[in-house]
């Protein structure tokens, strides 16, 4: 097995990484400030991926600009469900929170299934099969786009959460609830922002992902299984540490799938997390309790 | 002309246990007003249910003839009731500066916000030498002076002070104390609860004493410095 091969696989491992920790990170922000672990995450990426398909296949949109209408509606769509599902839920004993988002998931999957029915579906773009060349290493041009749109989208949150004073007040509700309460912040209105930004990676993520792999209503647990591993690679509530999570995985997995199987991906990530469980439990870069 | 703040007839229970039972009190607008009593008598019960962080089962308050039944907490304080919370409650991993921004994160206080920064390192030069330093690698003086300036940038017109000095070294205490009598002389009015009971009835115009949820003794700060019960129960005289 030549060199050449290892470097080009685990550098689309990487890219494919990069959105994975795309979707992982909203994961660990509204886990991070909301406390509430998000059960549908996989199912809401699918939905978008879904919804960029559809515009795909009505208006012949380019994924990457689909994604601007998506991620508003997922905005949008995150909002309400916080505002109006999970606050109510945020004083309530957690199996309770997990029973609604379990609730919420499966009446998502079904849904796709109703309207899409359980066939792969896809978009296909002419810069699908062109990739970009470097010596002996090839670029697969529409991961380096999704990875890129997966690295934009971060930095946007990263420069959100540091500079905006609406990004101060959410770390500030993470940091200290009650604090948050005696300043004066709508804590409420917080959460359904966090939600609805959590939601806006996900849209994101899932509009790079349809260039990567067909969408069908089944990866959407398995992408929320995904999401958890990821973030606890990582590091729960660590912003940095759903990317790494989400690098080491995406590597992880296409090396498996060059050494053993393709099948065999998700044997590598799980036996990663074993890993990370009994050495560092509290994840890569997460911080100790 | 009625009172600034009026509480009346405050019930609140957690669960099945009683925390407050008929709770009244007035704060008259530009005074001190404190309120004493052992642990566990519910003052700091009391002061979050005035803040709309806990919801009583009956009575009334009033603050500048409003009723404020029903109001989150972000409301209360957009009316101007602001808190100074036990354990100070800043947020840690942000900075001196980002703490105070999000004090007038409130539509009352946006507009002022700059004028408010600059009164409070004014105030506490310390925090503007700190505005960088994380609130959380900051000792426990410096985080109760950005607790109360965190309070002021709400530009509010009440502050409720639970258990200032609680924790601090003497000198410390005795300068959030003086910055407690700095602001009334500047025309704020003070809720102030407080466990050093000698120090709270000497700058108070007024004083409760709560005991098991219920207000039992009411008078000037004088008056209760001179009472034999006050003095054996809460000055171990």
């Amino acid at each position: 097995m030549s060199w050449d091969l290892v470097v080009n696989v685990v550098i689309a491992g990487v890219l494919t990484g990069l959105v994975y920790g795309l979707m992982a990170l909203g994961l660990s922000v509204i886990f991070g400030v909301v406390r509430v672990v998000n059960f549908a995450h996989g199912e809401m990426m699918t939905i978008a991926m879904y919804a960029t398909v559809m515009l795909f296949a009505a208006l012949k949109l380019d994924p990457f600009l689909a994604v601007l209408p998506v991620a508003a509606a997922f905005f949008a769509f995150g909002y309400a469900l916080q505002a109006g599902l999970i606050n109510p839920f945020i004083t309530r004993p957690e199996h309770s929170q997990f029973m609604l988002l379990l609730a919420v998931a499966i009446v998502m999957v079904n849904a796709l299934l109703t309207v899409f029915g359980p066939d792969a579906r896809n978009v296909q773009v002419d810069y699908q099969l062109e990739s970009f060349e470097l010596g002996p290493i090839l670029f697969d041009r529409a991961r380096v786009y999704a990875a890129g749109a997966a690295v934009l989208a971060t930095a946007a949150l990263f420069a959100f959460f540091r500079f905006s004073l609406t990004g101060k007040a959410i770390r500030a509700c993470a940091d200290n609830y009650l604090g948050a309460r005696v300043a004066g912040l709508d804590v409420k209105r917080l959460y359904a922002l966090t939600f609805g930004i959590g939601s806006i990676c996900v849209a994101v993520a899932g509009g790079a992902m349809v260039l990567l792999v067909d969408v069908t209503p089944a990866l959407g647990p398995y992408y929320t299984l995904l999401a958890f591993v990821i973030v606890i690679v990582g590091g729960l509530g660590s912003m940095p540490g759903a990317l790494l999570g989400g690098i080491l995985i995406g590597v992880s997995e296409a090396l498996a799938g060059l050494f053993i199987a393709p099948s065999a991906k998700s044997m590598f990530s799980f036996g990663l997390l074993i890993l990370v469980l009994l050495l560092r439990p509290q994840g890569l870069l997460g911080k100790r309790p | 002309m009625s009172a600034l703040l009026q509480v009346e007839g405050l019930d609140l229970y957690y669960g099945d246990a009683q925390a407050l039972v008929q709770v009244s009190l007035e704060v008259p607008e530009g005074e001190i007003v404190a309120i004493v009593g052992a642990n566990g008598a519910g003052k700091s019960t009391l002061i979050r249910a005035i803040a709309g962080i806990e919801r009583p089962r009956a009575g009334r308050i009033r603050f500048a003839g409003r009723d404020l039944a029903g109001l989150d907490s972000h409301e209360v304080c957009n009316l101007g009731i602001a808190q100074v919370a036990e354990g100070r409650q800043v947020f840690p991993s942000l900075t001196v500066e980002e703490n105070l921004e999000l004090g007038a994160m409130l539509p009352r206080a946006r507009a002022g916000a700059r004028r408010a920064m600059q009164d409070a390192y004014a105030l506490f030069p310390t925090l503007a030498e700190r505005r960088r330093q994380l609130a959380g690698t900051m000792s426990g003086g410096e985080q109760q002076m950005l607790a109360i300036g965190r309070s002021l940038m709400a530009q509010p017109e009440l502050i409720m002070f639970d258990e200032p000095s609680l924790g601090l070294a003497p000198l410390v205490a005795k300068e959030v104390l003086h910055a407690i009598h700095v602001l009334n002389a500047r025309g704020l009015t003070i809720l102030l609860v407080e466990q050093n009971v000698a120090v709270s009835l000497r700058i108070s115009q007024h004083a409760y004493v709560l005991e098991n949820g219920r207000i039992v003794m009411s008078g000037s700060g004088e008056q209760l410095l001179r009472d034999d019960r006050v003095r054996q129960a809460y000055l171990g005289l």
